[in-house]
This record gives structure tokens, C-alpha cells and sequence, in this order.
């Protein structure tokens, strides 16, 4: 599980914010919500260790993240502003190499699936540049359904999907929780689940 | 192991579908070292003089065409961001990344550097030291370069701040690697160029994709 205590953030002169406690336990779903610029993709940085916190600390199973991070990062998936695709690589290409750099092994047949889940059929042989803003997206919601980590750091992965996809991308995260997964997201919709607890910033 | 060959393989593709980008640097290779034997003329002894050095130094800056690029598109992309969260050692996905440079950007120039020395009427035996020097020293320009273009990530303007910063740090391997070529035609063995060469190479290896690593890491805060 994922525990922050007092986390603080400073950008540049300004603080974001302060004295943040949270908590994700497996099956749980954590909705960080707030205006833009209050810092929450600060935040979800902070929690993926990307960025250090000016204050306070991050632990996994009770452990500073500092001390555990080869753990750590073998059970988190973070999703963020960026996509990390190679617009001149096919989708399929795009997932098996992350897969690769993961360290994790993916097969074709695995890959091709996830991204007909995701109503890419048809297009897994497409340059990424070729695809839509949401289908682009949509490479990624893939990811999700292929990198099998427990942990899902997600930044606004609701941007730039049509109504369908929405509906797909929330099965996909009740899906998770059932089986014992966690996700910290960030959205500035309502989310169509059980189980969600916000956290305003 | 796995991911770096990972890593080298996504480089090698991605250069195969920009192939312009490659073969910009590589023709900027056989130009600028073209250049000299046209404005100077069929002065043998001349060329024969200054075709290690010209060599090099086309070299040098053909390299450094590439390094912007080195890691500029993987941290616009969110790429490295990704690389850093990997439960792979990001020294090992950084160091794939620095032998596929390498592989695009250096070892086409050693396959040249034969042809581009008969233009300045090099010997066999200079043109095989020539290449054993290549062959050494490239890889230490890709791995010092990195560390350069992972410093400058971000930066507006890195590219000239890019060229200040590595084109110092290279003058020792073009001191050992054209020295090489003159220690053979002075008449000596040009074996302690080369071994220096190769303790630069090691030195690189070892040091080099740690630091690039931490100038990554600070990058993507």
C-alpha cells in the first residue's frame, strides 16, 4: 500500500500546498481533485518519486520509497501529461518496447489484444502520428491492461476520450480494484465508480 | 541485460525511420573532410600532413550533429520519465541509449574514414591505425558527448551551450586519436596512443553513463 505524511511542495517561491496525508489501500481508488495550478500533478509526481517533496515523505508497505525502489517501481505504472510514444513507431511497436524497458516480457499476441480492447483494431500497424489525440491515448490505456502493476499513478487519463473510451478506461480501473489493485488519478470529471475517495487540494 | 538490448533496438528503428537525421551527419562527415584536399590541391605531402587531424576533427563535429538529439525527443515525449520510473537501473537503459548513438553516428564514420583517407593519399598501414583510432575513439565521443546533451536537456539555446561544453572535454581524444596516425608516419609505434585511447575508452564506460544518468535525473524534476 501507498502512504504519504505531511507532503509539501514549493514551486519556485510560491507553495502549492502542505501538510498532505493520504493513504491507498489495495481495492481503493484515490481522485485527487482541485482548481488548475493547485499542484496536482506536483503531487503525483511526488508520489511516483519523480520529484522530491519539499517536505514530508512517501512510503510503500510501510517502507520509505527512497529504501525500496527497485519494489517500488516493478509494482507502479505512471501515467502522465506526456504520452511516451515514438509517433514514428507502430501502436504495437510503442507497447512492446515500454514493455521492454520495463524489464517485463510481453508477447504479440497479449499486446494485439490490449489495443483491440481499447477499439484499435485495425490500426496496431499504423505509425502513432497517424492516430487521434484520444487513440493516442488510447495506446496507453493499453499499457494499463499489459504492465500488470498494482499500483496506477494516473494524471487526467480521461483527457481527450470520447465517451466510450471513458466508459472502457473505468471498467478497466473497477477491474483492478477488484482484483486488489490501487490508483491515484487526477480528473476534473466525475468519475463512474465505486470505491472513490477524493482528496481536495 | 535485456532491456538495454531493448533499448539499443527502439534507437536503431527509430533512426531507421528518420534516416535523414543519419545521414545528414554522415555527409557533413565526408564534406567538411572532403573540403581540404579540393581548397588545398594536390599537395601530397601536405595533405598526407594534415589528413589525421582533418579527419578527427570532421569527426568531432559530426558527432556533435547527433548528440542533440540524443535525448531531446525521449524527454519532450515523456519517454525518460518513463525510463526513470523502470524497474530496470536507468545507468543501463541510458547506457543502450549511448551504444545506439554510437552504432548510427560513430561506426559509420570508422567504415568511411577509408575512403576519405585515400583523398589525402594516407598509406595502408596509416589507414588501418586511422581506423583501429576511430574504432577506440568514437565511442568515447558518444559516451562524453551524452553526458553533455543530458546536461543541457531543456535548456533554450542548448545546442551552442552543448558544443562549449563537450567540444573541450574532446581534445584529449583527438590529441591520442590523430597522434596515433603521425606517431606511425614519424617512423614509431603508435601502440601508446592507442592504449591511451583505450584507457579513455574504459574511463568513459565507467563514468560516463552514471553521470549522464544523474544529469537525466535532474532534468525530468
Amino acid at each position: 500500500m501507498l502512504s504519504a505524511h505531511t507532503l509539501g511542495c514549493i514551486r519556485g517561491e510560491r507553495r502549492l500546498f502542505a501538510g498532505i496525508d493520504l493513504a491507498v489501500e489495495p481495492g481503493q481508488c484515490l481522485h485527487v481533485r482541485g482548481e488548475n495550478g493547485v499542484g496536482k500533478t506536483s503531487l503525483l509526481r511526488i508520489l511516483a518519486g519523480l520529484a522530491a517533496p519539499a517536505e514530508g515523505s512517501v512510503a510503500w508497505r510501510g517502507q520509505p520509497v527512497a529504501r525500496v525502489v527497485d519494489d517500488y517501481h516493478q509494482n507502479l505504472l505512471f501515467l502522465g501529461h506526456h504520452n511516451a510514444l515514438k509517433e514514428d513507431l507502430t501502436a504495437l511497436e510503442n507497447l512492446m518496447f515500454a514493455a521492454g524497458l520495463d524489464g517485463a516480457t510481453l508477447t504479440e499476441d497479449e499486446a494485439t489484444g490490449a489495443l483491440r480492447r481499447f477499439g484499435l483494431r485495425g490500426r496496431e500497424d499504423l505509425p502513432v502520428r497517424c492516430l487521434s489525440a484520444g487513440q493516442k491515448r488510447r495506446v496507453l490505456l493499453a499499457r494499463l491492461l499489459t504492465r500488470k502493476a498494482p499500483l496506477w499513478i494516473l494524471d487526467e487519463p480521461f483527457a481527450a476520450l470520447d465517451t466510450g473510451a471513458v466508459q472502457a478506461l473505468a471498467d478497466l480501473i473497477a477491474e483492478h480494484l477488484a482484483i486488489g489493485g490501487m490508483t491515484v488519478m487526477t480528473s476534473h470529471q466525475a468519475i463512474p465508480l465505486n470505491n472513490v475517495r477524493s482528496l481536495q487540494l | 541485460m535485456k532491456a538495454f538490448a531493448f533499448v539499443v533496438r527502439r534507437d536503431l528503428l527509430l533512426a531507421m525511420r528518420r534516416k535523414s537525421d543519419v545521414l545528414s551527419a554522415l555527409f557533413f562527415f565526408v564534406i567538411v573532410s572532403s573540403l581540404f584536399p579540393l581548397g588545398i590541391g594536390a599537395e601530397t605531402a601536405l595533405l598526407r600532413k594534415i589528413a589525421p587531424g582533418v579527419i578527427w576533427v570532421a569527426a568531432l563535429l559530426s558527432t556533435m550533429l547527433g548528440l542533440q538529439r540524443m535525448f531531446a525527443a525521449d524527454h519532450a515525449d515523456g519517454t525518460l520519465e518513463q525510463m526513470a520510473l523502470s524497474p530496470e537501473p536507468l545507468a543501463l537503459l541510458v547506457g543502450g541509449k549511448i551504444a545506439a548513438h554510437w552504432l548510427v553516428c560513430g561506426l559509420p564514420l570508422v567504415a568511411l574514414a577509408p575512403l576519405i583517407g585515400l583523398q589525402f593519399d594516407l598509406s595502408g598501414a596509416e589507414l588501418g591505425i586511422l581506423v583501429l583510432a576511430l574504432l577506440l575513439g568514437t565511442p568515447v565521443l558518444s559516451l562524453i558527448g551524452s553526458v553533455g546533451a543530458a546536461l543541457t536537456l531543456g535548456v533554450r539555446g542548448g545546442g551552442v551551450l552543448l558544443s562549449l561544453l563537450v567540444l573541450p572535454l574532446y581534445i584529449p581524444t583527438l590529441i591520442f586519436g590523430s597522434g596515433a596516425v603521425y606517431a606511425h608516419t614519424a617512423g614509431q609505434d603508435a601502440g601508446a596512443h592507442l592504449s591511451l585511447l583505450g584507457a579513455l575508452l574504459v574511463l568513459g564506460l565507467f563514468f560516463a553513463p552514471w553521470a549522464t544518468t544523474a544529469a537525466i535525473r535532474i532534468a525530468i524534476e
